[in-house]
């Protein structure tokens, strides 16, 4: 790599590459030209000040923003990321604590501050790495200069599968790593002896020769004052202690006997709680509410009414439901009346058939190669809600000019600086204070803060604390849902089984192209975006775009192995490159499972491989039909290349998690659309996997490949759905094309 | 008007709305905050909490109907001394939590189950198990059910 990299990010993304956008807005707007001129500290001098002011008090000492290490030898690690569950901050510490050589039982890790110095420099780094399609490039870039995009972006996100691969690899393992050469220079001078003769370990410092020993704490003070390599060696990975190893999550006890505080269940004194129904169409104004209900109400306070939503304020959740619920306002509908689930599939299929995408991406020429008479299947999915079980609640207090926001979300920083342009506030006087959050599967992203705008909004014509809580039904009619999407593909297949040409021509409001990994080798390939907006915001749903192009694209691969009359399994090897992770995966997963052995009747196997956020993933699901006609997954078989594993434990759960999720929207959810609003309320109509039909058993097997390690959050999610699908094809020759399977009863 | 019950062997008297919920009564009157609201329609089971030893979903309970009743939340799960309960520490074993909102209920629902009887079959577990966990924490919070009773979790491969 040359010394003076130079990454060009282009300031707003061409129509032809809107995908980016979801991600561009992470560093949009910022050139990074030249970026090895700049100057080697771990974050610039000021973040790395700020830090140190905000996390340390007497006889503890500030390394490198991230680090606290006090003089009785506790070590505190702050993470830029909100655990939404994926345990991604265990994993975090594991990762910093492994460098450091820090006694576990010590190590204690907490939610960064939401202020500009807690920035995430190693997002910054990994998203740089990531778009500009060389993640090598990244290594040459210094900390101080990613510090200081990331501070200018405000980025302090959790999302994109980043937390590990980028602000672990990128950053935290290095913040051990430069922190442990610094404690050890230090006790070198202090004992006299060279470094090279000192060992670490559980946080100690030790000169065998002399049967000497310092603690971290005690050399802290002095070791603090050092400045850090900015690039320091990391441990072969043989003698990892931390790393690799299963240890418990940090956070689980507090989870099972009650005591973790999330958004919903923080309390000020004085506090009141109002609830909140915005136009149900979206794009839609408040247009007349008469208060006198809900004031009638005993407990309810005051009725605010918004642009777009009218609030009520009591003094607890149940007055201001009641409250709320005795109201009839009256919402106009933006224009949108005419939207509904059929008018966009309409409009999608119009699209296709005109053939003028917003977007391609390929190679060869499509036209041609298809011939004649190619393979052709239409598919749709519907809009998917997030259905967090912790619907949103965040508490604002504005006091003598300063305003304190409580609540979890994915960017909390963000969060702060969205708070501030609505109250009109200078971020200084703005404070978030990151909470526990129930869930979230990308849907408190900054993009979609409604909750932060409202919340907000009330606290500043308010003398008191005010909690807001969103009650499901608005939280289901409100969502930023994965979108609705159609697809037709068509493939020409030769005499000798193999795919000459393939074509995906997809419909959605947003190109799926920066999160879709099309990963085979085929001669020639068109992927098409036709665009097509509705009222709805396009959410990030748990591995975005790729959920649907998963099943799109394992779905008809599974259609042309059949019409081709070769196994699935056979026909995918045929299609992936020799010697490749994809073909590795593919043929444990096959081996793991049995493929081919038989089965009882009436069951199928079917199979799915789909890479996202640089994890390959592959299931082999066994499924049969209930007397009902629901169907039912007896047995899921997953391989996993992620490139390394930071902890066993909690990345199975985070695949047996995500495997379930997948299932479950494939089998049962949908939101859809009438005169521009939704038509789900409650669980009760978006219908959520449950115990008894979860896989009984599933079986989850990684491969350290040691490729860039991958995201373990997102990517089982997309080859759940295509391989029940095939599951169900091979059990019954139906073949499933529209999702959800069960089609469900309209609210 | 005041209405008399206990909470986690406590007596309470409590000046509330009569229909307010028991689920708001818990978590913004006695600041019982490990029972969770959900969904408010008890269709998520996030609010469960044991009303005379039988599972109720606390959202969808007037407190005047449990007047004179014994109420046991997540709080009260633990012994006198602060050893936890056998699930509690079966739930920790098995790494179950993963978000962790909807565990309160789930935990809940399965001490339940297991009081009820005594060894869960995997059909009991998932009659009586339909809280929702959008996490998909399902296989552990089997293995754990199966652990906390003494059954090998050979039934259900949770972890690899």
């Amino acid at each position: 790599m040359a010394d003076n990299p130079t990454l060009e990010i282009e300031p707003a993304a061409p129509v032809k590459r809107k995908g980016v956008k979801r991600r561009m807005f992470l560093i949009g707007g910022v050139a990074v030209v030249g970026a090895g001129l700049f100057g080697i500290s771990m974050a610039d001098g000021n973040a790395v000040k700020n830090a140190a002011k905000l996390t340390t008090g007497k006889g503890e000492h500030s390394f490198a923003t991230w680090l606290k290490i006090a003089e009785d030898n506790s070590i505190t690690i702050y993470s830029p990321h909100t655990d939404i569950g994926q345990g991604s901050n265990t994993g975090l510490a594991q990762m910093l604590a492994e460098e450091l050589d820090a006694a576990w039982d010590q190590v204690k890790l907490v939610s960064a501050p939401a202020e500009s110095a807690f920035a995430n420099t190693g997002l910054g780094r990994g998203f740089l790495g990531e778009m500009s399609g060389q993640p090598g490039i990244i290594n040459g870039i210094p900390q101080s200069f990613l510090s200081m995009i990331a501070r200018s972006m405000n980025l302090q996100i959790t999302g994109g599968s980043s937390a590990l691969r980028f602000t672990g690899q990128a950053t935290f393992q290095k913040v051990g790593a430069a922190t442990r050469l610094a404690l050890v220079e230090t006790a070198a001078k202090r004992l006299g002896v060279p470094a090279s003769e000192l060992v670490t370990q559980d946080s100690r410092v030790i000169h065998a020769k002399t049967n000497t020993s310092l603690t971290y704490g005690e050399l802290a003070a002095e070791a603090a004052a050092q400045s850090l390599d900015n690039d320091p060696p990391l441990k072969d990975p043989k003698n990892y202690r931390l790393m690799r190893q299963s240890v418990q999550r940090l956070d689980i006890p507090a989870k099972v006997d009650g005591t973790a505080q999330y958004g919903m269940d923080f309390s000020v004194p004085d506090m009141r709680v109002a609830t909140i129904m915005a136009a149900p169409a979206r794009g839609g104004k408040l247009t007349s509410v008469d208060v006198a209900p809900a004031m009638a109400v005993k407990g309810v306070e005051k009725v605010i009414k918004l642009d777009d939503a009218v609030a009520v304020v009591g003094k607890g959740y149940w007055a201001a439901i009641s409250g709320l619920r005795a109201l009839s306002p009256t919402f106009s509908d933006g224009g949108n009346k005419g939207i509904s689930t059929a008018s966009i599939f309409k409009a999608y299929d119009d699209l296709i058939a005109k053939g003028e995408p917003a977007g391609e991406a390929g190679e060869g020429e499509v036209k041609a190669g298809l011939g004649t008479k190619p393979v052709e299947a239409k598919y749709q999915v519907p809009y998917l809600h997030h259905a967090m079980m912790e619907p949103f609640a965040l508490t604002a207090h504005h006091k003598d000019g300063k305003l304190n926001i409580w609540g979890g979300m994915q960017d909390p920083l963000a969060s702060k600086m969205k708070a501030a342009e609505v109250s009109g506030l200078d971020a200084d006087a703005v404070t978030f204070h990151p909470m526990l959050i129930g869930g979230s599967f990308g849907r408190r992203l900054p993009m979609y803060m409604e909750i932060v705008q409202q919340v907000t909004k009330l606290a500043m014509q308010l003398p008191y604390p005010v909690k807001l809580i969103w009650s499901r039904e608005e939280e289901i009619a409100q969502g930023a849902y994965r979108p609705q999407s159609a697809a037709v593909l068509k493939a020409n297949v030769n005499s000798n089984k193999r795919i000459a040409a393939y074509q995906n021509d997809y419909a959605q409001t947003e190109s799926a192209e920066a999160e879709t990994t099309f990963i085979y080798n085929l001669p020639v390939v068109a992927r098409r975006h036709y665009e097509y907006p509705s009222n709805q915001i396009t959410g990030a749903w748990r591995s975005v775009n790729s959920t649907q192009q998963g099943f799109y694209n394992e779905s008809f691969m599974d259609e042309l192995s059949h019409s081709a009359g070769v196994d699935p399994v056979e026909f995918r090897r045929n299609h992936l490159k020799a010697g490749s992770r994809h073909l590795l995966v593919l043929d444990t997963v096959a081996q793991r499972s049995g493929w081919g052995t038989p089965l009882p009747e009436g069951v199928g196997r079917g199979v799915a491989i789909v890479e996202s956020f640089k994890t390959i993933v592959a299931h082999v699901i066994e499924a049969s039909v209930n007397e009902d006609g629901s169907p039912k997954v007896n047995k899921v078989f997953t391989v996993v290349d992620a490139g390394s594993i930071v902890n066993p434990d909690a990345a199975t759960a985070q695949i047996e998690g995500g495997t379930i999720m997948g299932l479950s929207s494939a089998i049962g959810e949908a939101i859809t659309l009438d005169k521009g609003a939704v038509q789900q309320s409650n669980f009760t109509d978006y219908p959520i996997l449950q115990m008894a039909g979860a896989p009984p058993v599933h079986d989850v097997h990684f491969i350290n490949s040691g490729a860039f390690m991958g995201g373990i959050g997102e990517p089982g999610v997309p080859p759940a759905a295509p391989a029940l699908a095939n599951a169900l094809f091979a059990a019954t020759g139906k073949r499933v094309r529209n999702l959800p399977i069960l089609t469900q009863a309209k609210a | 008007m005041a209405i008399d019950f206990s909470v986690n062997g406590k007596a309470v008297s409590l000046q509330a709305e009569p229909d307010t919920p028991l689920l708001w009564a818990l978590r913004e009157e006695l600041g019982l905050t490990g029972t969770k609201f959900g969904c408010g329609v008890a269709a998520c089971g996030a609010c469960s909490v044991h009303v005379n030893g039988e599972i109720t979903r606390s959202c969808s309970v007037p407190v005047s109907d449990v007047a004179g009743k014994s109420i046991t939340t997540i709080e009260g799960l633990k012994g006198a001394d602060g050893t936890l309960h056998a699930v509690q520490k079966a739930w920790i074993a098995a790494q179950v939590p993963q978000c962790g909102y909807c565990q309160s209920g789930q935990i809940m629902a399965a001490v339940a189950l297991i009081q009820k009887t005594g060894k869960p079959s995997n059909d009991q577990i998932d009659a009586a198990m339909t809280n929702i966990c959008r996490c998909g924490t399902y296989p552990r919070i089997r293995k754990a059910i199966q652990a906390a009773t003494g059954q090998a979790a050979a039934a259900s491969q949770g972890a690899a």
